[in-house]
């Protein structure tokens, strides 16, 4: 059986970090490399993730925490890491805030192979090869696989000594513990320390699984008395000297890893559609896997969205429906009838196999976390942003309920969701608005403390449910809104000045003409989406002056505030606006 | 050669009472070996191997310092005659002084660290609160609030509590919390380090109440509880030494008075149990 080749001078390469068997579901491991503490935890789709073992904010180990299936928990606030692409997802102590894509652990690439959960530092920040790309995994074979040629992992035992000391008593190793077993043994190291390198022995090749328990007993008593008799200095060479391993050659290299440093992408995405659906009545539904080759796709916030870039200049956001712990996007697009070529060309032209351009996932959306009860409330499509909030809440066992409005039986998408919420989620059938108004009415009936809702749907529903729960007391803050689209008229007609703080210049807006393009006019990158004051992607800080907003994001508070403004689409009240920008 | 910023500071290094006649006490000081010792004559001494050195009482516990130190902040409370004052627990904890107080000053982990104690999720939010440095150098953190499961010995529901942080020194984090028992008042709770090296400490936790209700050793178990849940974050923390670099980890918006924390560490020139920003990091 092949093992990757090691280069202990150079501290390059794969070696292993724990067994495979050591990585169970539902439990976090810690280990350590090359003078690194690592963290490393399976998910429940049995990916397993090696990490430095260091929270981005305060650097308390990860491993202390709880593996959630779909998420590593930091033990000192909460902070929660996404499996795979180690995105932070939530911090607790600001339940209103989505935590920026930047906010990402180093993630070290992993391999299971020959029973034993492989990594190599190389490319790590910190690492001694810092600003390389890791190999491949250097053994090829069956990557479904994982024990290898079947191995089987014989008891690993730390050895305080360094691992040019060891590396010369190898081979005797392997030859006693071969006879001792009855199966070839290969002998595996793992570099811990520059005095201590733990000794993975392998049963391999055909007699491997035939290794019963007390081979295995018996295999860890030799070790053991292995270990002791080198520790002790009196190897086969008898060269040893208890100094000499804590020599400045060998110790060169060895050190931290850090979680900080690593660079995410905020370019575009290129994904494959695997999947396509019709989900209900001219709804379809679509799974977007990255591209073969590209890494995987960063981790996603319930309420989050993405746009589409159907052409260069024809692009579409929608919401992401995924629960916790997908690592394909899936999103469901309407058919619009007045369609301007976004639904009707995702329906007639995009086909599986195809390719898409699409943004890095924006949460505009943010999900409360920190409620007793929290209700979700859906009119037809505006379900999708919902269900993510839905299957999130239903993972950490959060009070909530999901009232769905839809036409009828079949206007009803993504059922086999619904269905796992069991009877968290009702489907409210047929109800004309004033059907609608009294079961809303009923639903708002109890504002009180630790209540949160968020509603999505047709703009006159999501009036509705603003008028009523206003009547109800809710305060504004404890209900969220997404818009489709923005259903006020819009009024172009002002000419103002825009001052910038940051960069010290100022623009005059012209009548017909938005902020928004001024800036982008004048080469001042602003991110947008839906440009019609609905999603609140380019929603940036106001200094000083008074907004005209025309946006349906902002709260009545916010808007009252007079802090923030939505570029796309709000103008000024004031003679002049300093953004800080 | 001592980082002249820590010598010249008053340490916490033993609570007096805990020095009875004629006893000694070996430690370190800022990694310095050094000697207290109760004098038969009364009153104490402290010495290093080579030099005796200052050493005042206050607020139950002996003060030393290597260098020449300022006078000591002052907690005008102590002197109130019906309070009731104890050290409830010195600690050793296997990290830096300035990690210890930085962990003093933060409520995000009360939900996660002290469980049904001082928080309890869902409710982890921190609102913003205000940091300010007075005209003697001191931080203030006010308006702080958060949601307290259980405020009160009796009390049956949860309720959102006010504090109020100082900080007075480098080594030393004061806490105030309105009373259970009189409103307008404040108990007062202290931690107070005494740094044996750069990366190993002894935090000393000092009370002053107002509490008519609970026995000393109620007290003591509950304040050990909750730092015994401390310690165990804070040795599992890297790097041990406070990075003051406000790039090297990721604070947010609750950190404000740690952020406010490292600046003024950086300001006074502090090196010893930091890593200050214009040394390499790694990592």
């Amino acid at each position: 059986m092949n093992l990757p080749p090691v280069d202990y001078a150079a501290n390059r390469g794969w070696y292993p970090v724990a067994a495979s068997a050591d990585a169970v579901a539902g439990h976090v491991v810690a280990g350590r490399l090359w003078g690194s503490d690592l963290v490393i935890w399976r998910d429940d789709n049995g990916a397993v993730n090696v990490w430095p073992d260091r929270c981005l904010h305060r650097g308390v180990r990860l491993s202390l925490g709880t593996n959630t299936g779909t998420e590593l928990v930091c033990r000192y606030h909460g902070w929660r890491y996404a499996t795979v692409a180690g995105s932070c997802t939530y911090i607790p102590a600001h339940p209103d805030n989505a935590p920026a894509q930047s906010m990402c652990t180093s993630t070290l690439p992993v391999h299971e192979y020959a029973g034993l959960v492989w990594t190599t530092l190389d490319g790590a920040p910190g690492s001694v090869a810092v600003g390389t790309s890791p190999e491949p995994f250097p053994v090829e074979h069956d990557v479904n696989d994982h024990a290898g040629s079947a191995a089987v992992p014989l008891w690993a035992m730390t050895v305080n000594v360094g691992t040019g000391t060891l590396e010369v008593e190898l081979d005797g190793l392997r030859k006693a513990l071969t006879k001792l077993v009855g199966a070839e043994v290969a002998v595996v190291l793992q570099p811990v320390d520059p005095d201590a390198v733990v000794v993975r022995p392998l049963a391999v090749g055909e007699a491997a699984p035939a290794v019963d328990v007390s081979a295995l007993d018996a295999a860890a008593e030799l070790l053991s008395a292995f270990a002791r008799r080198i520790e002790s200095g009196a190897g086969a060479n008898g060269d040893y000297d208890g100094n000499s391993r804590r020599s400045a050659t060998e110790a060169r290299g060895y050190g931290q890893v850090s979680p900080h440093g690593r660079t995410v992408s905020t370019g575009l995405l290129d994904v494959e559609v695997v999947a396509k659906w019709e989900t209900a009545d001219g709804i379809v539904a679509f799974e977007f896997l990255p591209v073969e080759g590209a890494p995987p796709l960063p981790a996603v916030q319930p309420g989050a969205h993405i746009d589409v870039h159907m052409t260069a200049d024809l692009l579409r956001p929608y919401s992401l429906t995924n629960g916790p712990g997908d690592t394909a996007y899936r999103i469901g697009v309407k058919r619009e009838p007045d369609s301007r070529g976004g639904s009707a060309a995702m329906h007639d032209f995009v086909t599986v196999g195809d390719r898409l351009t699409i943004s890095h996932p924006r949460n505009t959306f943010p999900l409360r976390r920190d409620a007793d009860h929290t209700l979700l409330i859906a009119g037809g499509i505006g379900v999708t942003p919902l269900l993510a909030m839905a299957q999130t809440l239903a993972a950490t066992g959060a009070g909530f309920e999901l009232h769905y409005f839809v036409r009828g039986p079949g206007h009803v998408a993504f059922a086999d969701v619904i269905q796992t919420l069991g009877p968290h989620a009702v489907v409210h059938h047929g109800l004309d608005p004033a059907g609608t108004g009294e079961e809303l009415a009923s639903l708002l009936a109890e504002p009180g403390f630790g209540r949160q809702v968020y509603a999505c749907g047709p703009g006159p529903m999501l009036d509705a449910i603003r008028a009523t729960a206003r009547s109800a007391g809710w305060p504004d803050d404890t209900v969220h809104f997404e818009y489709f689209q923005n259903p006020n008229d819009l009024d172009l007609d002002s000419t103002f000045e825009i001052a910038l703080s940051r960069t010290a210049r100022t623009f005059t807006v012209p009548a017909g003409e938005t902020i928004l393009d001024v800036l982008r006019t004048n080469g001042v990158a602003v991110e947008a989406s839906c440009e019609q004051g609905a999603c609140g992607t380019c929603v940036v800080p106001l200094l000083d002056g008074r907004a005209d907003h025309q946006d349906v994001y902002l709260s009545d508070t916010q808007k009252a505030t007079q802090d923030r403004i939505a570029v796309c689409v709000s103008r000024a009240e004031t003679e002049r606006l300093v953004l800080e920008l | 050669m001592i980082d002249p910023v820590a010598r010249d500071l008053w340490c916490a290094i033993v609570a007096s009472a805990e020095l009875g006649p004629r006893r000694r006490f070996a430690t370190r000081l800022l990694g310095v070996p050094i000697e207290l010792t109760a004098e038969t004559a009364g009153g104490f001494a402290a010495r290093s191997s080579d030099r005796h050195l200052p050493v005042i009482e206050r607020y139950g516990y002996l003060w030393t310092s290597l260098g020449d130190p300022v006078p000591l902040f002052d907690i005008p409370e102590y002197d109130e005659p019906d309070r009731r004052i104890l050290n409830a627990g010195t600690l050793q904890v296997a990290t830096s002084a300035p990690r210890c107080v930085e962990n003093f000053l933060d409520m995000g982990h009360f939900p996660y660290v002290h469980t049904d104690l001082l928080g309890a999720e869902p409710h982890t939010e921190v609102r913003d609160y205000r940091v300010d440095t007075d005209a003697g150098g001191e931080i203030w953190a006010t308006e702080c609030v958060f949601y307290q499961p259980k405020a009160a010995a009796n009390a049956t529901e949860g309720q959102l509590t006010e504090y109020t942080y100082r900080v007075p020194h480098p080594y030393v984090a004061i806490l105030y919390k309105s009373c259970a028992e009189d409103p307008t008042r404040n108990d007062v709770i202290g931690l107070f380090l005494h740094p044996v090296d750069a990366e190993t400490s002894r935090a000393h936790n000092f009370l002053c109440m107002v509490d008519s209700v609970n026995t000393e050793s109620g007290m003591r178990h509950f304040q050990q509880l909750i730092f015994g849940q401390d310690k165990s974050i804070l040795e599992n923390q890297l790097p041990k030494r406070l990075p003051l670099d406000p790039r090297a980890e990721t604070p947010i918006r609750a950190d404000k008075s740690s952020i406010v924390y490292r600046r003024h560490l950086t300001e006074l020139g502090l090196r010893y149990g930091v890593i200050r920003p214009d040394e390499s990091v790694a990592g």
